[in-house]
């Protein structure tokens, strides 16, 4: 193999495997070091540079990061790193005068933003500080766009979302609330220097099943019901509910449906619980709240009779899977059941649409009816139209559409200023020792054994009575401090520099976790199989030296490295040293 | 801030045949300068024993005062251990492998321990063919007291705050070969492949089996003109060849193109490969072992690797014709069989 280019930001960046999984790559390890030192306001600012949401994420983030995390290797639970995140937002001290300076001296320069949710909201956050004149367009009475209407306030306070929202208005945006955009045309004549479409994947699948028509007012569509729950048009549901969909949207649904008067509510999902869309986590929470899921049911037909709705019937199937993995969901051949029900909430899915545009205007569509939108720019088939967030490429999550926000906000910039808009900026790299003595790092390297902790939860008899109690409790200090010691700073990089090295071979011996190897080189497939312990882990890299005097090079299996810096502390020659890698995605105008 | 080691391993670690990983062999954590060859050797005897599937408790590791000498605590630590004093562990050695001639005994020693204060205890061991394996974590120092020269220091050789020796060193596997050693071998503390392969034939062979490992100090003797540096002994390593060892219970496989290899078998039905021999090289000759010390020291360089072996030898209990049960299970019965014995005895000498 050649010898690993240390000098390539993506090399270390990967070993952080949180930071590198994370859509807006917010340096993990270093908020949970702050967090560990109780400084829970630089911990904050931190997320907040990075994924500009860290207390509404702190509850809700889908977390990419935890199953990358290296402590899911290592052990069996990864770190909490979702809710260590709010627990610097919820013990942070006030941070308005940290926020960015607003020039009162604008550049000139105007940019619509069409819808108010997080992909909106952080093409602003980073084009106000900048001197942008920015008007916000979103039909809702507020901004947060699905954040606002669709998660709800059990799991993010008002608050909460607010206080974050409002960091960025109060920066001086030019909000227009309760404002459907039905024409692009119109928002193009105003002849703004660039427009951002940040308006999400609004609809709601149908199933459009038998009998849904006289069924009638008994079916609603999930996404919608939950956001006539979250602006008060509805505040109830009948008490025997059925939940058709195993995604995330029929968790919120169903947990809202048991606030609402239901006390009989099932979630019937087509595949196998095991492959439902739907975190396992919020499906643990679902369930706690005495919902059933029965998974393996096909839903058939609403039955209505002599004009009444009863229920929904289901073909019973089994999932078989080709040699692919490829799923069929087969019927047993069993009759139908029915599940009688008063109400049924159907959360299959969302969609795009753009009814809006017209399809004159230049931007182009593909044939499922999506935007050709450039995966690095965001911007459209119009120059100076970009698109970001769920509006881009269909429905993912929050922090997903932060990442797009930022990027979106570097292309607008640069279109702005007639720069190439295609360029990215080289992130921002340090590297720095953490030797401090014998014996001494400024990291704690050791490596507790403690397993994960779980975030307590408020009593079920006073959360299932008020939908805006919420029910995570956070960690309490204590607790967030252990939990935060679990976290083995991969940015701490294990830094091999071959002309130190001795071969003495002290650092093959003391590694636990038998990283390191002396050996003649190879190429990588033999090579990982040479090694003290077989690197069966593809997704992760092989460090390779150049070649030492004995004519073997020093191959580290990042894989299993706890970073414990016992190679380094070994080592005679500091031929191995702890560097902390600091890695941030360089944003507009920086 | 902590020197610790993390109790997590990683997940494909190999588990041998009774099932322990190598951390099973692993002891505390080294005190011994960073850098030090010893816990290298400590790493490989680590490695040796976990590949042999050796049951911890079957094995007695033992040595006397040194750095070296410490090193058993940092490895195999949950085999029985002993400590003793500067230069005696052969004679614990001796009165443990009395009474329990069923475990196997690893004595580990220094240069000092052995060459200088130990000198009479060592030689006597050696040619009374005690089944013992002697390891020399050979540093050409007294590192536990600081660095002054040991009786290995090689003529002309300085260490980082001495003189050069102005005294002919002694070469313990010469020495050894002399006095009646039945397995003599030298290696270095940075060559591991080569290393591990000895100490697993040295646990295998009846009878004493030397192992005499050049281990650098980092500390007081790694400086530029020591000949036991780590860089001067790289540079002046001479091997007698290559050695495999394959234990029993394995398969030999058709590994050596033929005429290529050298085939020992051991006592238990373990086999030593030899290949790349270097001329002349005969480890089954004592004489041509001799020789070649002596040549390469001539030549200046560090022979290591097998230099001779007796497969067929006879250890101590032999020689002397102790019982087959060990002492230490024998009973009163056995031990004290009564007066009317005792006549008879009496009566045989009259
Ligand atoms: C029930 C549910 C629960 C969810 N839970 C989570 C979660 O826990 N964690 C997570 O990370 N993600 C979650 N998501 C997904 C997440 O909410 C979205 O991925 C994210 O909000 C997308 O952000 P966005 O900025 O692209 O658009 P959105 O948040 O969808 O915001 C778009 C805004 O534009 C407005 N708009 C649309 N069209 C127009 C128009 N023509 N004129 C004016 N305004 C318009 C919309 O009303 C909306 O306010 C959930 C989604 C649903 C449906
Ligand atoms: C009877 C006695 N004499 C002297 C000493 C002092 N002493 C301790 S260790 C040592 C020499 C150790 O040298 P070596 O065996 O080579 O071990 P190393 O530390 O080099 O590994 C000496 C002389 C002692 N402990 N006991
Ligand atoms: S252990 Fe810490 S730094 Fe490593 S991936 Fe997990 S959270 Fe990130
Ligand atoms: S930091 Fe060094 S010793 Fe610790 S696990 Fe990683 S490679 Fe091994
Ligand atoms: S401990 Fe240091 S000098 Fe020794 S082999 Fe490892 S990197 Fe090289
Ligand atoms: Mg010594």
């Amino acid at each position: 193999m050649k010898a690993t280019n240390i000098k390539n930001p993506e090399y270390f960046h990967k070993v952080v495997d949180c930071q590198y999984a994370c859509p807006a790559h917010t340096p993990v390890p270093e908020y949970i070091r702050l967090i560990a030192r109780e400084r829970y306001t630089d911990a904050y600012m931190v997320n907040w540079e990075s994924n500009v949401f860290p207390g509404i994420l702190g509850r809700t983030c889908d977390r990419p990061c935890e199953p990358a995390c290296r402590r899911g290797r290592v052990e069996d639970e990864p770190v909490a790193i979702c809710r260590l995140k709010r627990v610097a937002a919820d013990n942070k001290d006030d941070i308005q005068d940290r926020l960015p300076n607003i020039p009162d001296k604008k550049n000139g320069k105007r940019v619509a933003l069409i819808g108010g949710g997080p992909a909106s909201l952080t093409v602003a956050r980073d084009l106000m500080p900048l001197g942008y004149s920015i008007d916000l367009y979103d039909d809702q009475t507020g901004g947060g766009g699905m954040m606002k209407s669709q998660i709800p306030s059990f799991r993010l306070p008002e608050s909460v979302l607010n206080e974050e929202v409002d960091y960025i208005l109060d920066m001086g945006v030019v909000t227009h609330f309760n404002t459907t955009v039905d024409s692009l045309k119109e928002i193009l004549d105003k002849k703004y220097d660039a427009v951002f479409i940040g308006t999400g994947a609004p609809r709601g699948k149908d199933l459009n099943l038998a009998g849904q028509a006289d069924a009638g007012a008994h079916i609603h569509i999930g996404i919608d019901w939950l956001s006539s729950v979250a602006f008060e048009h509805s505040n109830n549901i009948g008490k025997r509910v059925v939940v058709l969909g195993g995604g995330n949207t029929a968790m919120d649904c169903c947990r809202t449906a048991r606030r609402l008067g239901g006390e009989d509510v099932k979630v019937i999902v087509r595949s196998p619980f095991a492959d439902m869309k739907a975190s396992p986590w919020e499906k643990e929470d679902a369930m706690h709240e005495d919902i059933p899921i029965i998974d393996n049911h096909v839903p058939l037909a609403f039955v209505v009779e002599d004009g009444k709705f009863i229920g929904v019937t289901f073909d019973r199937v089994d999932a078989v899977y080709d040699d692919d993995g490829r799923r069929q969901l087969v019927s047993t051949g069993e009759d139908p059941v029915l599940f009688e029900c008063d109400d049924v909430l159907m959360a299959i899915g969302q969609e795009n649409s753009f009814p809006w545009i017209e399809r004159d205007t230049g931007i182009k569509f593909d044939e499922w009816g999506m935007p050709k939108v450039d995966e690095t720019t965001f911007q459209s088939a119009i120059k100076h139209v970009f698109f970001g967030g769920d509006a881009a490429f269909g429905p993912k999550n929050v922090i997903t559409a932060v990442a797009h926000g930022h990027q979106a906000a570097v292309s607008i910039d640069h279109f702005c200023n007639g720069k190439n808009v295609t360029e990215r900026l080289a992130p921002g790299v340090t590297l720095i020792s953490q030797k401090m003595g014998i014996h001494e790092w400024s990291y704690d390297n050791a490596v507790p054994i403690d397993l994960r902790y779980v975030v307590p939860q408020a009593d079920k008899a006073l959360t299932l009575k008020d939908r805006k109690v919420e029910v995570e409790l956070g960690y309490d200090l204590k607790t967030a401090y252990a939990e935060a010691e679990r976290c083995l700073n991969c940015d701490v990089q294990t830094v091999f520099e071959e002309i130190r090295c001795i071969e003495c071979d002290a650092c093959i011996d003391i590694c636990p976790t038998d990283c390191i190897t002396f050996t003649p080189n190879a190429e990588e497939k033999l090579l990982r199989k040479k090694l003290s312990a077989t690197a069966t882990n593809l997704s992760q890299d092989l460090y390779v030296s150049e070649e030492l005097p004995t004519h073997r090079v020093m191959v580290k299996d990042e894989d299993m490295c706890l970073h414990c810096g016992l190679c380094a502390e070994r080592c005679p020659t500091t031929a191995w040293d702890m560097k902390k890698f600091l890695y941030t995605v360089t944003k507009a105008g920086q | 801030m902590s020197y610790e080691r993390p109790k997590f391993r990683h997940p494909n670690t190999e588990i041998n045949d009774l099932g322990y990983a190598r951390q099973d062999y692993e002891g505390a954590l080294s005190t011994l300068c960073a850098g030090c060859g010893h816990d290298s050797i400590s790493g490989a005897i680590v490695r040796a024993c976990h590949e042999l599937s050796i049951e911890p408790y079957r094995l007695a590791k033992l040595s006397g005062i040194g750095c070296s000498s410490k090193a058993p605590t940092y490895f195999l630590g949950n085999s029985h251990g002993f400590n003793s004093v500067h230069g005696r562990m052969p004679s614990v050695v001796t009165g443990a492998a009395m009474a329990n001639r069923d475990l196997i005994y690893l004595g580990v020693s220094g240069d000092g321990d052995t060459a200088s204060i130990g000198m009479g205890q060592f030689v006597h061991a050696a040619r009374r063919n005690l089944n013992m394996v002697y390891i020399v974590m050979n540093n050409g120092c007294y590192g536990l007291t600081k660095g002054q020269d040991s009786a290995t220091a090689d003529e002309g050789s300085r260490s980082k705050k001495g003189d050069p020796s102005p005294f002919e060193s002694i070469d313990l596997c010469a020495l050894s070969l002399q006095v009646g050693a039945t397995f003599v071998a030298r290696s270095f503390s940075g060559d591991r492949d080569q290393l591990v392969p000895l100490i697993k034939a040295a646990i295998s062979h009846r009878g004493f089996a030397l192992i005499d490992v050049v281990s650098p100090c980092v500390t007081f003797n790694n400086n530029a003109d020591s000949t036991k540096s780590y860089d001067f002994t790289r540079e002046h390593l001479k091997s007698t060849g290559t050695m495999d060892f394959v234990p029993m219970r394995e398969e030999i496989t058709a590994r050596y193109a033929p005429g290529s290899s050298h085939e020992v078998t051991l006592h238990d039905g373990s086999v030593i490969h030899l290949y790349k021999m270097g001329k002349g090289i005969d480890p089954l000759n004592r004489v041509s072992a001799l020789n070649a010390l002596e040549e390469c020291k001539q030549e200046g360089r560090i022979l290591t690797g097998l230099l001779y072996m007796d497969p067929d030898s006879k250890e101590l209990h032999e020689a002397i014709g102790t019982v087959k049960r060990p002492l230490n299970q024998l009973t009163e019965r056995e031990l004290c069989p009564g007066n009317s014995v005792l006549q008879n005895i009496n009566a045989s000498l009259r």
